[in-house]
């Protein structure tokens, strides 16, 4: 028999348990992707001589595998006395790596911005760090939150790499049925049908705020 | 960044990994981690042009297929772009021999890799062509030319400075994705390392290694779809120069 429902029933349970692990490692990465992310866009505008250097950091992350990000991580820092989880390990490469890629993101949002803002703050004797929150941020962030979004859903989709470093997420979990009861097919489909759900709903959701992003700045 | 600068960047790496061959602790590693920067070469081309394939064959039966062919081709993108590349690595490894089809890991590797990111490939030449001005179609019908004769005379080539790009960018990520065939037991750069790395544990050396050479790689990709870009769009800049 080539597809068990009861077997299926049975490890559902367990997957359902896993997939909050991959939700939970999706969630931390993003946020210090985007928070990283900004904060690199951030500084290599503020602090002009930065930039070259970021932009090599940032080819250097993009052009190298996560997976050997994520052993580098585990492995390496150990010897230099941090030790670290496999959760923590992989949460760290996923941000540090998606980092990268929302820094452009946030540097092609600021570009954006009309360089007669920038005069005008400079023409109020405002600070940098207050341009950047009240009249940078503001205009830069919402039209690429689409953008963002994309990431997101790519990032989650990376999570079964931490399975490479044994965290229990849903990759892992399935691995593990697999090796137990002989019986791959029905956890790696169930892992696969999965991610497609979360990304075609995520898909929907990502198109649906860019339309209610784009009628309020039509307006 | 400008092709100087990854011009600068690749001398630099290979300079770095250069040096560090001449030392003692690093040398030991260095003829295993070519070998397998080598199958990852190998995996990383023959899926490049399997994705290329399976990308322009799934924008055109999308945009011009018969009604099951674009149903198919849909299917096909919405799938592998919805689930995830080391999914679909593991599903073509330990799911299709239960279903009776058994194929090599290498085989499974360069399929996985190849759908996956046709799949965004596909997306790419969609984009490339719709980004054709109307106008050329319409110059195409005014000349009474077929459908095909337009797109491989008229919008094809047009199209295909914009795709070059992005398909650079998806080459990278697919010679990123060849680290996961590591977890299917092939012997490509990522699995030396971590092969070396349990048994000599000089994870310092080995890991340092193996990023630059990934890093190498794709600067050399980057590099000569600059130099592609150049070439491609030589004829039409002078054009718009005249």
């Amino acid at each position: 028999m080539i597809w068990d429902w009861s077997f299926t029933l049975q490890i559902l349970p367990v997957l359902a348990h896993a997939a909050i692990i991959s939700i939970e490692a999706t969630l931390l990465g993003f946020v210090i992707a985007a928070s990283l992310g900004l904060v690199l866009a951030v500084v290599r505008i503020a602090v002009p001589w930065t930039g070259w250097t970021i932009s090599v950091l940032v080819e250097l992350i993009r052009s190298t595998p996560l997976l050997i990000q994520i052993f580098f991580i585990y492995f390496v820092f150990p010897k230099f006395g941090l030790v670290i989880d496999a959760f923590t390990a992989g949460v760290v490469a996923i941000g540090v790596h998606y980092a990268a890629y929302c820094s452009e993101v946030y540097r092609a949002g600021f570009d954006n911005i009309h360089r007669g803002q920038w005069e005008a703050a400079i023409a109020l004797n405002l600070s940098a760090w207050t341009t950047f929150r009240d009249i940078i941020i503001p205009q830069a962030i919402p039209p690429i939150v689409p953008a963002l979004g994309n990431y997101l859903v790519a990032l989650f989709k990376e999570t079964p790499l931490l399975s490479a470093i044994a965290v229990l997420e849903l990759m892992q979990t399935a691995k593990i049925i697999g090796s137990e009861t002989f019986r791959y097919t029905e956890p790696m489909t169930l892992v696969g049908l999965f991610f497609l759900a979360m990304s075609l709903v995520s898909a929907a959701l990502i198109r649906a705020l860019e339309r209610l992003l784009n009628r309020r700045t039509v307006r | 960044m400008g092709i100087r600068t990854l011009v600068a960047m690749l001398v630099v790496a290979l300079a770095v990994i250069g040096v560090l061959a001449t030392q003692a602790s690093y040398r030991l590693f260095l003829p295993g981690l070519l070998q397998g920067a080598l199958l990852t070469i190998e995996i990383a081309v023959i899926g490049s042009l399997l994705a290329i394939v399976m990308g322009v064959l799934a924008a055109l039966a999308r945009m011009y297929g018969p009604a099951p062919l674009r149903w198919l081709a849909t299917v096909y993108v919405e799938i592998f772009r919805g689930t995830s590349a080391l999914v679909q690595l593991f599903w073509l490894f330990f799911v299709l021999p239960q279903f009776g089809v058994t194929l090599n890991a290498f085989l499974v590797a360069v399929l996985a890799l190849g759908l996956n990111v046709g799949a965004y490939g596909s997306e790419v030449v969609r984009g490339a062509i719709q980004s054709v001005a109307r106008g050329q179609w319409e110059a195409g019908t005014a000349l009474n030319m077929s459908r095909s004769q337009m797109l491989r005379r008229i919008i094809l080539p047009q199209a295909f400075i914009a795709m070059i790009p992005p398909w650079g960018n998806l080459f990278i990520e697919l010679l990123k994705a060849t680290a996961l065939v590591s977890l299917i037991t092939l012997t490509d750069l990522a699995f030396k390392a971590q092969q070396m790395n349990q048994t000599t544990f000089k994870t310092i050396p080995i890991f340092t290694l193996v990023l630059l050479m990934y890093l190498a790689m794709s600067l050399v990709i980057s590099i000569g779809m600059r130099l592609l870009e150049r070439r491609a769009s030589l004829g039409l800049a002078r054009g718009r120069a005249a």
